[in-house]
């Protein structure tokens, strides 16, 4: 029996080391997975158990703050934001029931004071139990948010502003929003019914349209078919001039494109801007231009590529890259030249799909595109062709005003070269001088711009109403960038942009230059 | 030096819950110094030769449990005076242990009691089924409640039915290892058949599985034959496939096995609660009572283990793990060093009480079998198993005790 007995003990042993295997399956190795499992509410419950940090904006109004619940909740504290709806798309909220969106969300472990680098900043903090939550410091200036929502009003749209040379996102709106005090309550059934309600809301006010929908960029998108004709060398200040013409019959066949009233529109870089000619946009894309330049400048601009931005959820704005095979029997004329038949660039434009690019160019067809990345079109153009990586976080700061981190100004890519991007810009001044955006104007500063009217249907008639622009000091470089969309306004002429899209962004350049105005005067009043 | 332990734990998991010393930890110093002293002093006048690992052993496991239970009770609404019964049955339990020793001088004498406790032992299995005193709770008919009193009797059963295996094996094992005739596997298809009534009407998996692998191994220890280790497992896996096909209860159980995060709000709820609460404590876990291991329900009971493992960490869980080794080893041991027959089987039905019940739980707990509820010995909450536990100590203390004070001449 001995032996029997023996074996048994071996027997009991490896079971034993089974257990002994499973539990460091269970415990080391598997054990991040499960802590964050999203069935797991301990990560929850421990995150509600503690304040985390404020969220401030730029000029110190309070965004998100915790506060401490009655004794005996569930959960010891809850996220309150004071400014109600004009922050909702950017702050987010953090929800017990329905979990965190926003900086909330993206930076949740920075508020939490969960980064090691707030949690170790001396030898002491090895023994003491300081408070290590973080407070984020926005870019984001509430004056400047008011204006925009002031402006917009009870409008359908959004409202983007930053600064060209730094990427700092001074303002952000998009109306419909919603109150984030509904979400972080704490009673449960109410805070899922209110999320409900949100979440069928045809308008969708939970959806931070200016930076995770696209629309048609409709004639704002010219500024970048500007620059890939000037890019290319096929397109400078002064030629070609596009004929005086009523349509454009693209090549090789398609339907022809039209100017807005059927008027008649023709000239230099400069004139077919200021009067954002679509005929001359359709034959420049077409035929002087051609597909591969068009599709990598409009990449350069960033399209087609996830904008990197520090709140989460941006989505890529759309510029078809599909014209099909080159077409090397079609007859044409323009832009080719005469000795060599190639165009100055040596890209040969006629493809299959050239009455695509024809549409393409004037921001037609499957163009789409976030009020952000219109907003960064404007930028690249203010900044000498350079596009800067948008963010709303400056900085991360303990609660005693100690410094964790700063948000330094990044490089996302380079749009376009200085000279393009000075020739651009000086044809957009003009625009806003004696063209369609005139009411973007500000008295005192030097402002540029371009507007667009995205058509979304003729009965009745009625587009998106557009202006992209940016506005500086004279004799300094420009110091924000706007880019504001009006949903599906009523009527459909070029004008509807910059009747309905420019005041408010003259609105947004005067909020936020009258502040900054302010701040300069102050020293020199005493004098 | 294992009450050091057990009061240092308390006050640990006070201090992490509430910051100060407990304001009760004066009567557990004395109460565990006391108990330990009187079972210590026990054990010297009646059992001196004893091994002297058993005791603080299980000893030791008693009091993590107690200090688990008493850190769970104060999160559980009502659940308050746990720590105070399971104080009280812990006393119980001693007074069992020492009462065991009294009452049964010499191990070998039980043996002649074995049709009677055999009977006994499948009275009590079959008591709750009584109406009116049987209770269900959880889904297992496995109490009694006899005006204020409620036990599990299948607890006691077992005890009972490890003396009945041993004391029939030996008589019969000659003839079952000479020659196999259709009659000698009567007694393995009873078993067999008696778990699974265990299984059927009273819903309790894992005391049906104990019962059946406790009967297989020592038929197998006893015997020497490797065929009723194979035929035990033949049986088992065909119990398996037939129960799994006939009784939802079983299918559930393996499904949240295999996956409890498929459903999650139902049958998988418990298991997939005891991995994140595993998880949660990792290598060294969250401290005494900085934890959150309530969230697992039954955490005071069967699921004792992951909450032990949450504040204590994988190094706590081992530390559990190597006690109930250790037990297994002396349990063994003793069994090895007995020179009759039926001391030899006791020693090993006991352990293997122990140490596979262990196994059962702790496997189902950290998922590496499927969960039947058990309780884990000596650690959960629990009056009869406590009892019982201690009763099973006291018996391989006399074991142990018998074999040392009269070296055998004839050991091998």
């Amino acid at each position: 029996m001995n032996r029997r007995i023996r074996q048994l003990g071996i027997g009991v042993l490896v079971l034993y080391v089974l257990l002994f295997a499973q539990l460091n399956r269970v415990q080391l190795l598997n054990s991040q997975e499960l802590r964050t499992d999203p069935l797991n509410v301990r990560p929850l419950l421990r995150e509600f158990g503690r304040p985390r940090g404020e969220i401030l904006s730029a000029d110190g109004v309070v965004l998100a703050r915790s506060v401490a619940t009655a004794p005996d909740s569930d959960i010891d504290y809850l996220r309150r934001y004071p400014t109600g709806e004009r922050f909702a798309h950017i702050v987010g909220f953090q929800s017990f029931n329905q979990g965190s969106f926003g900086l909330e969300r993206s930076f949740n472990d920075e508020l939490a004071g969960e980064r090691f680098s707030q949690q170790f900043q001396s030898p002491a903090d090895l023994f003491g139990d300081r408070d290590s939550t973080g407070n984020l410091l926005l870019t984001l200036r509430d004056d400047v948010q008011r204006a925009a929502a002031a402006a917009l009003g009870q409008r359908r749209g959004s409202v983007v502003a930053l600064d060209p040379s730094t990427g700092e996102i001074v303002a952000m709106w998009t109306y419909p929003s919603f109150d984030p005090n509904l979400l972080s309550g704490l009673d449960g059934p109410a805070v899922n019914a209110a999320y409900e309600d949100l979440s069928n809301d045809p308008d969708q006010p939970l959806l931070a349209k200016s930076f995770r929908e696209v629309f048609f960029p409709g004639s704002t998108f010219k500024i970048i078919t500007a620059a890939a004709g000037v890019e290319s060398g096929s397109v400078s200040p002064s030629t070609p001039v596009f004929g005086e013409s009523e349509e454009y019959q693209p090549l090789p066949s398609g339907s022809p494109i039209r100017n807005f009233a059927d008027s008649q529109c023709g000239g230099d870089l400069r004139e077919v801007l200021r009067v954002s000619c679509n005929t001359a946009f359709a034959e420049m894309g077409a035929e002087w231009i051609g597909p591969q330049v068009m599709v990598r400048t409009a990449e350069n601009f960033g399209f087609n590529d996830t904008v990197p931005f520090d709140v989460p959820g941006a989505v890529a704005s759309r510029f078809p890259t599909d014209y099909g095979k080159f077409l090397a029997d079609v007859e044409y004329y323009r832009g080719r030249d005469a000795a060599s038949g190639a165009l100055p660039n040596g890209e040969t434009p006629i493809h299959e799909g050239s009455a695509i690019l024809a549409q393409t160019a004037i921001g037609q067809n499957d163009v789409a595109s976030t009020p952000l990345q219109m907003a960064l079109v404007a930028a690249a153009v203010a900044n000498q062709g350079v596009l800067m990586v948008p963010h709303v976080v400056a900085e991360v700061t303990a609660a005693d005003g100690t410094n964790y981190e700063t948000t330094e100004p990044e490089v996302w890519r380079i749009a376009a070269s200085p000279q393009v991007a000075e020739v651009l810009r000086e044809a957009m001044l003009h625009v806003v001088a004696d063209g369609t955006a005139r009411s973007m104007a500000v008295p005192g500063l030097v402002v540029g711009g371009k507007t667009g009217t995205a058509q979304l249907g003729t009965d009745p008639p009625n587009s998106h109403a557009w202006v992209v622009g940016f506005a500086g000091r004279p004799g300094d470089a420009a110091t924000l960038a706007v880019a504001v969309i009006v949903e599906a306004q009523p009527g459909a002429d070029e004008q509807t942009g910059g009747r309905v899209a420019a005041p408010i962004a003259q609105a947004v350049i005067q909020a936020a230059f009258h502040a900054e105005s302010q701040q300069q005067l102050a020293p020199n009043d005493g004098a | 030096m294992v009450s050091v332990v057990v009061v240092s734990a308390y006050g640990l998991a006070n201090l992490g819950r509430n910051a100060e010393l407990p304001a009760d930890i004066r009567p557990l110093v004395a109460g565990t110094l006391g108990l330990f002293f009187f079972i210590h002093i026990a054990v010297r006048r009646l059992a001196f030769a004893a091994d002297p690992v058993l005791v603080p052993t299980a000893l030791l496991l008693n009091g993590i449990g107690y200090v688990m239970i008493a850190r769970l009770g104060s999160d559980v609404e009502g659940g308050g005076d746990l720590a105070g019964l399971q104080s009280l049955w812990t006393g119980v339990g001693v007074a069992a242990f020492v009462m065991t020793l009294v009452l049964v001088p010499r191990a070998r004498e039980l043996a002649g009691y074995r049709y009677l406790l055999g009977l006994a032992g499948i009275v009590l299995l079959a008591l709750p089924l009584v109406p009116r005193i049987g209770v269900d709770i959880r889904g297992a008919r496995i109490w009694v409640s006899l005006g204020p009193v409620n036990f599990q009797p299948g607890e006691f059963a077992k005890i009972a039915l490890a003396i009945f295996f041993a004391g029939y094996l030996v008589e019969s094992r000659e003839l079952i290892r000479n020659r196999i005739e259709l009659r000698d596997l009567a007694p393995i298809a009873a078993a067999w058949v008696a778990s699974v009534g265990i299984m059927v009407f009273e819903r309790d998996l894992g005391s049906s599985l104990l019962f059946f692998a406790l009967f297989v191994v020592l038929m197998w220890v006893a015997t020497e034959r490797w065929s009723f280790l194979a035929l035990g497992l033949l049986l088992f896996v065909g119990g398996a496939v037939v129960s799994w096909r006939l009784f939802e209860h079983v299918q559930s159980r393996f499904d949240a096995w295999l996956d409890p995060f498929a459903d999650f709000e139902g049958g998988g709820y418990q298991i997939a609660q005891a991995s994140f609460s595993l998880a949660e404590g990792g290598l060294t876990g969250t401290g005494l009572g900085r934890g959150d291991p309530d969230r697992v329900p039954i955490a005071e009971s069967d699921f004792i283990f992951s909450a032990i493992g949450e504040e204590l960490g994988l190094a706590g869980a081992t530390a559990i793990l190597m006690a109930f080794v250790v037990i297994v080893g002396s349990g063994l041991r003793i069994a090895i060093r007995a020179t009759r027959p039926f001391e030899k089987l006791l020693a090993v039905g006991l352990t293997t009480l122990i140490g596979l019940q262990a196994f059962i739980i702790i496997g189902g707990v950290i998922r590496l079998v499927p969960l039947t509820g058990i309780t884990l010995p000596f650690v959960s909450y629990g009056g009869s198993a406590l009892v019982t536990n201690y009763i099973v100590l006291a018996l391989l203390v006399r074991l142990s005790h018998e074999q040392r004070a009269s070296p055998p001449a004839t050991a091998r």
